[in-house]
């Protein structure tokens, strides 16, 4: 709106353009905290970004963060390829198949439920117990991956139920009244025309895994080096971050690695809906 | 000939009787509208033909109805029942994909696969629906970008594409402007040829103008039953007439 549509506003109606005002300064407030984390985060992150910070391997001198990013990505890939499945198809039971309103369907959705309101220090503490001790993962990339794609069932379940049930009973009719079965229906139609809202859910949740660090410290372990195999430890950028911060030798590094661990998110969503885009156009 | 012969059907949802006792053919090869107040029974009756019903929770089925001399609710292929029995809804539902993807969704749900055939299907089918010169330069556009009436016409298309015997109408045009209507009208007309329609509408005139045969349903009952001449100059009963005559409904 322009300004002298402000004052117009202002001549006709006062409480119009109070409501008006508060939405402005609503929407200022929002963006001015979002741009002065990110921008708090870069200003003080960049200028520390130097090349051996991507050195193969961490040192003592270089305090590379490179294994880290390896640690993130790895976990993110395998959480998601944990949970996604399972939480998509779990979620097209509930939704297309269970009969709705059934028992069965309200126990499973108070469950996911309750799973999303656990704090992630618990999730990392069963993770330690079950993935560590008793099957004896230890301190891995396994432990981690499947205690985390644990915490991010809930979220994409819960994502991926709202956008099935988005989808109009009309596609649904449309399908089955030209002879298509459930499966076909279901995965040509449906699906399909719930993809943006499922790939949201996984945006999402993808941001919840590299966000975490307590679940990460307990099961993955914070260690500074490239892991070798699955059952190898490792650290993720946000374990490292909170390991250089808390040290406090290094801070310029702590701040470098929170500027890339915002780059990464960034390129990540950014990816995630081109791919969303991708699928559409298709 | 008759397409369908229904005997003694009833039908309930939970505990609520939506059809009482339906007796009656259905001819081949002709116009058959249903009419009746809201919640009358008639989009129920034309559902149970292509046993869009068992979609339905809590939907209880008693009675016969044949198509064609078979009856489909007993241990018959429900895919292959809707494929013979298509069907076009109140309001359009064109598919979220391209035009052509529209089309072709049915021919390639029941297995056609060569780029030919079903570049074949679909002229044929949206040429019978007679939409063919409105969308022939843009197939790969999407469905969701023509106007509703267009979309409804898509949708008769789509119906059409998997070569159904029989064509079910729940109110098709009750969502569109009149000019579409008067189009869509005219395309049923031309397509009773060679396909059976059974429509269900609001609309008093329409029926009139477009069926052969009438049935006038109150309360989940056929109350009358006969060519649509005779129910709209001399109907035989007097609940026909006063809502033909619009004192009620």
């Amino acid at each position: 709106m322009k300004i002298a549509g402000l004052f117009k506003m202002k001549r006709r109606k006062p409480l119009d353009f109070v409501l008006f005002a508060l939405t402005w300064i609503c929407i200022g407030l929002t963006v001015s905290v979002l741009a002065l984390v990110v921008g708090y985060v870069l200003i003080n992150g960049v200028m520390y970004i130097r090349p051996s910070l991507f050195a193969f391997q961490y040192t003592v001198e270089n305090q590379s963060l490179f294994p880290a990013l390896v640690g993130t990505l790895m976990i993110v890939a395998m959480a998601l390829t944990l949970s996604v499945p399972i939480g998509v198809f779990s979620a097209i039971y509930l939704v297309e198949y269970a009969k709705r309103g059934s028992r069965f369907v309200r126990i499973v959705r108070v469950t996911t439920e309750t799973l999303a309101g656990i704090p992630s220090i618990v999730y990392g503490l069963f993770g330690f117990i079950f993935f560590g001790v008793v099957l004896g993962w230890g301190l891995s990339l396994m432990s981690g991956a499947f205690t985390v794609s644990i915490m991010i069932l809930p979220l994409i379940m819960r994502t991926t139920e709202e956008s099935l049930k988005a989808v109009p009973d009309a596609f649904r009719e449309g399908s089955f009244g030209l002879g298509a079965g459930k499966l076909r229906t279901v995965g040509r139609i449906v699906l399909p025309a719930a993809m943006p809202g499922i790939l949201a859910g996984v945006i999402l949740a993808i941001g919840r895994i590299i966000g975490e660090t307590a679940a990460i410290i307990f099961t993955l372990g914070n260690v500074a080096r490239m892991p070798n195999n699955l059952f190898d430890t490792g650290r993720t950028l946000s374990a490292h971050m909170y390991a250089l911060a808390n040290e406090g030798t290094h801070p310029g590094e702590a701040h470098a690695t929170a500027a890339v661990l915002l780059i990464v998110v960034i390129l990540i969503n950014a990816l995630s809906s081109r791919i969303a885009r991708l699928i559409k156009a298709s | 000939m008759n397409k369908f012969s229904l005997a003694d059907v009833n039908l309930w949802y939970n505990d609520f009787q939506a059809l009482k006792n339906i007796t009656m053919d259905i001819p081949a090869n002709m116009i058959t509208a249903f009419i009746g107040p809201s919640g009358c029974g008639k989009s129920t009756l034309i559902k149970s033909l292509n046993r869009m019903n068992d979609l339905v929770e809590g939907c209880k089925i008693t009675g016969n109805i044949m198509l064609d001399g078979e009856i489909i609710y007993g241990n018959i292929d429900v895919n292959l029942l809707r494929k013979r029995v298509g069907m076009v809804f109140q309001k359009p539902n064109p598919f979220p994909m391209t035009i052509y993807d529209n089309i072709a969704y049915g021919p390639r749900t029941h297995g056609i696969k060569s780029k030919f055939k079903l570049n074949e299907i679909v002229e044929k089918s949206l040429r019978d629906a007679a939409i063919w010169d409105e969308t022939k330069d843009r197939l790969k556009k999407s469905a969701l970008s023509l106007s509703g009436g267009q979309q409804q016409r898509l949708c008769i298309a789509r119906a059409l594409s998997v070569q159904p015997d029989v064509l079910l109408m729940d109110e098709p045009t009750s969502a569109l402007d009149p000019i579409s209507t008067s189009k869509i009208e005219e395309l049923v007309i031309k397509l009773k040829k060679d396909y059976t329609i059974v429509i269900v509408t609001h609309n008093m005139q329409q029926a009139a103008r477009i069926s052969d045969n009438t049935g006038f349903f109150l309360l989940g009952e056929l109350i009358e039953y006969g060519g649509t001449g005779q129910i709209f100059s001399v109907p035989g009963e007097k609940r026909t007439e006063d809502y033909i005559t619009g004192r009620f409904g």
